[in-house]
């Protein structure tokens, strides 16, 4: 809802317009544009002036960011206005939260600074760290406080995600794609916002609409299990199961290893049926599958 | 009726000239010999020029001119275009400001793309070229594109939003003629295309493409798609791929494309067998024509000497995503002897810096970015010797960006001594308002040696502690300054009057979080009539003083940000209340809202501008 005042305004016709022609603005060149507003047209001005407009909370994703924020599934998710308007102050769709220059207190933070675009600062968190060599050395030493297992190519970012964890400084993001099996878009999910798989699950839940509400909203009852837990994704339960790629391109189940692994480890996830999962034939599943498709 | 073929010779004020006329009544068609020699014409600043001479002047122009430029999408209605330009081929359109790579712009402002096409398809169906930079772009619009217009061929996207894979499909699909897809920097919507489909949507008799850039999308696509799509296009010159292609996947399109001149690759992190190696090597050796490098994510050091044969033609080796050391890059650096624009990470450090330095002799442009921006606490990265370093060994260095921690005044003095031709200079030294870390003094010097020695300087970014004085050497020496931008720097209102009362060429002038007011705001009402535009944001202007600049000056938009709900209804009231942002340029009137409304009016033309500027 932004508040304009032009539509009020009544436009002087052009025979009113003192000619400056191939107007260019700047750079010395040629003759200005002068344009005389007719008196009608001023008096009708609003508030702020003829010219200018408001912009609300609903169009701006706001300059503070919060921790809660980061871990809702928003952040990760799409520009929708709707969003927008559910998180008027969730942090930018972009996370990647800059921490606090010196001298600020933690609560306040930065937003777009360093000037670095946002494409290029996903880009470098995601792929960007792979240690060199000489690097090897010192990150191992430290890395053995960490991880049981030292991976090599993803020491860095994992020591960096640590330190920044270790200092309370911001998240960095880290985006994965998830596809569920049957549907053919897929979607993103920033593991960063999360620290344990309980969140994970529950957000992947929520994107992908996997359970039943508890109280369910929905007409058509299904035999769903009714959530005790925040997610049928992780205990076996539910018809889908959620999977992993590693670095090493293998598949994995989510849930084995410690969370921080995990994430050093992940490429992208995927919702795959159990009976796939379990080397079934999808057959036997028929009806369920159907039935969960339904659903989403 | 004047023939002369230097049109900027008169500039008779156009007394005479009028665009009413030219808008109410069918055109003459202008004299051919005149229209003849207007259309070598190239650059906006003539074309804006010639414009001003006369009426026939002014016709022949209009009736000649086949690229439009806007670098302010709101600045002009479409229909005061269509109505004064018949014959545009080619359209660069600019959206949303500079401040929106950085978050500091709201998701849904605008600059929508589409009430654009849909003047251009009933307009100028015969539109070739289109180029966007920070506009929104949506599936439908794409859509629009890819069937309206039969000839079209060039599509340029950089930093847009707001499509996905569909509508690449589309144009895949329709445009039978398309030369150029080029899209950079994109944030694309989350909704991926599993299936990666849209390469596949070039039909296969369709060969095309001499500029293919999918760098920054981020589904995996069907390699097979690809590969046959490559080989078909014998005039591609310009491929960059994404993350998604592999080594050995990169090796088979080089196979069928070592003609390239510009290369991105994919991925450089692949376990390769022996004779993988050796096949890749082999196949980089064949591309003798390779001017720019880029891409090389998750490079390994490893295989970077896969890359040596290819590198000795190489002008711009783009190295910003991969994260190397000093040791490596400067091994590859020796391969690279005509390099003239290198950008970096700073894991490189001032060794590698050094490595430049002494390596790169027709070096023009540089660019050091941080690898972890926001990690205080790891001291790496680049620092003031690196730059020093660089500057003695690259006399014909004019352009930097460089991202630091640490600088001093005397080294910034050294630079440009060694450097007096810098015409893009910008330093960020990361932690705001942080002095010379060796005097404790503002940096003040520093940029007041840069304005000083570099007259030729058309940008220039502040960063560090600044006072007052900084901006007073600005306004003073900064003849040719056209970009500004600061952060975190000055001491009050008199900086910013310094600026808008020297500076004669200033055209942007883009301002966060300074002690700023609304002084300051109003000392620059003149200025702001010969900028493009003004940006502010968490300075200390009132909506007061926005409301009074409104007033005064009706030529010019003037547009409040509010980052929260409540302040709105209080806004009225509390007049005295700060004004998160604000921003402003001139030209034609109010903006649209979210239903894309246009009031016509007036119009402006700016001058022309290299996109690449930003």
């Amino acid at each position: 809802m932004a508040m304009s005042s032009e539509e009020s305004c009544s436009y002087p016709d052009e025979s009113k317009l003192e000619l400056g022609l191939g107007l260019s603005l700047g750079g010395g060149s040629g003759a200005k544009l002068k344009f005389k507003p007719s008196p009608t047209a001023v008096a009708a001005a609003g508030p702020w002036g003829q010219y200018a407009r408001i912009l609300t909370a609903k169009d701006f994703r706001s300059v503070v960011s919060t921790k809660e924020c980061l871990s809702s599934s928003s952040s990760s998710s799409s520009s929708s206005v709707t969003k927008a308007n559910n998180n008027p102050f969730c942090g930018v769709k972009r996370t990647a939260e800059p921490s606090s220059p010196p001298g600020r207190s933690g609560a306040s933070q930065v937003v777009g600074w360093p000037p670095i675009r946002t494409y290029r600062i996903q880009s470098l968190v995601n792929h960007a760290k792979s240690p060199m060599t000489e690097e090897i050395t010192s990150v191992v030493d430290k890395c053995k406080s960490k991880n049981t297992i030292v991976d090599k190519t993803n020491c860095g970012s994992t020591l960096n995600r640590n330190v920044a964890k270790e200092k309370g400084l911001v998240k960095t993001s880290l985006f994965v794609k998830v596809n569920m099996d049957g549907i053919p878009i897929g979607r993103k999910i920033d593991l960063s916002a999360h620290s344990c798989y309980a969140t994970l699950s529950q957000t992947l839940d929520d994107m992908f609409k996997l359970s039943a509400v508890v109280g369910a909203r929905r007409s058509n009852a299904e035999e769903q299990v009714v959530k005790t837990r925040p997610s049928t994704l992780l205990n076996g339960s539910s018809e889908f199961v959620l999977t992993y790629e590693d670095k090493e391109g293998d598949w994995m189940l989510v849930g084995d290893v410690p969370w921080e692994m995990f994430l050093s480890s992940v490429k992208r996830l995927r919702i795959m049926r159990t009976a796939e999962a379990n080397g079934l034939a999808p057959r036997s599943n028929e009806t369920n599958r159907t039935q969960s498709m339904a659903q989403i | 009726m004047q023939t002369d073929p230097n049109p900027n010779k008169s500039k008779d004020s156009p007394t005479n000239s009028d665009s009413t006329e030219s808008t109410q009544s069918p055109s003459p068609f202008p004299d051919d010999v005149l229209g003849q020699v207007l259309s070598f014409l190239n650059s906006d600043k003539d074309r804006s020029s010639v414009s001003l001479v006369c009426k026939d002047w002014y016709n022949a122009e209009r009736w000649t001119r086949t690229k439009l430029f806007i670098g302010n999408c709101y600045s002009v209605s479409p229909q005061i275009v269509a109505t004064r330009f018949p014959k545009i081929t080619s359209v660069t359109l600019k959206g949303k400001p500079r401040f929106s790579d950085f978050n500091l712009v709201p998701q849904n402002w605008g600059a929508d793309v589409h009430y654009w096409l849909v003047m251009f398809a009933k307009v100028y169906p015969f539109l070739e070229e289109l180029r966007l930079k920070r506009m929104k772009v949506s599936d439908e619009s794409l859509e629009l594109l890819a069937t309206a217009f039969p000839g079209f061929r060039a599509l340029s996207l950089m930093s847009c939003d707001g499509f996905s894979t569909d509508g690449l499909k589309a144009i895949a699909t329709h445009c039978r003629n398309l030369t150029e897809l080029d899209i950079q920097d994109t944030d694309m919507s989350d909704i991926d295309d599993f299936n990666g489909g849209w390469l596949s949507c070039f039909p296969e008799n369709f060969g095309s493409l001499e500029v293919l850039n999918f760098a920054s999308l981020d589904s995996e696509v069907n390699f097979d798609a690809l590969e046959r799509l490559v080989s078909r296009c014998k005039s591609l010159r310009v491929l960059k791929v994404n993350k998604s292609i592999m080594l050995d996947q990169l090796q088979r399109l080089l196979l069928q494309a070592p003609q390239l001149m510009e290369l991105g690759t994919g991925s450089f992190q692949q376990e390769l067998l022996p004779g993988q190696f050796g096949d890749l090597e082999s196949a980089f050796s064949n591309c003798k024509n390779l001017q720019t490098l880029s891409g090389l994510w998750e490079v390994t050091s490893i295989y970077l000497p896969v890359l040596y044969a290819a590198c000795a033609s190489l002008t711009f080796l783009n190295l910003s995503y991969a994260a190397l050391r000093s040791v490596e890059f400067g091994s590859l650096l020796a391969h690279c002897p005509n390099l003239r624009r290198l950008w970096v990470l700073d894991t490189v450090e001032d060794k590698g810096l050094e490595a430049v330095g002494s390596s790169c002799p027709l070096l023009e442009e540089l660019r050091v970015f941080p690898a972890d921006p926001y990690d205080q606490h790891l001291h790496s990265g680049v620092t003031e010797s690196g730059f020093v370093a660089v500057s003695r060994g690259c006399s014909k260095l004019h352009y930097v960006l460089y991202f630091c921690r640490q600088m001093t005044n005397a080294a910034v003095a050294t630079i440009v001594q060694y450097c007096p031709n810098f015409t893009h200079f910008r330093l960020c030294i990361m932690n705001p308002g942080r002095p010379d870390y060796l005097t404790n003094e503002p940096m003040d010097e520093a940029f007041g040696a840069v304005v000083k020695t570099c007259s030729k300087l058309q940008r220039l970014s502040v960063s560090g502690l600044l006072t007052d004085l900084t901006f007073e050497y600005i306004g003073k020496y900064a003849k040719n300054l056209e970009t500004l931008s600061v952060a975190f720097a000055g001491s009050s209102d008199w900086g910013m009057q310094c600026v808008l009362e020297g500076c004669p060429k200033l055209r942007k002038l883009e301002i966060r979080d300074c002690p700023f007011g609304n002084a300051a705001l109003l000392s620059g009402l003149e200025k702001y009539e010969t900028m493009r535009s003004l940006w502010m944001s968490s300075c200390n202007v009132t909506i007061t003083a926005c409301q009074q600049l409104a007033r005064e000056m009706p030529r010019l938009n003037v547009e409040g940000q509010d980052g929260m709900p409540h302040l709105l209804f209080s806004l009225f009231d509390r007049q005295d209340l700060l004004l998160p942002s604000l921003m402003l340029w001139s030209g034609t009137r109010a903006v649209k809202m979210a239903g894309e409304k246009q009031s016509e009016l007036d119009h402006s033309f700016l001058l022309n501008e290299n996109m690449r500027n930003d």
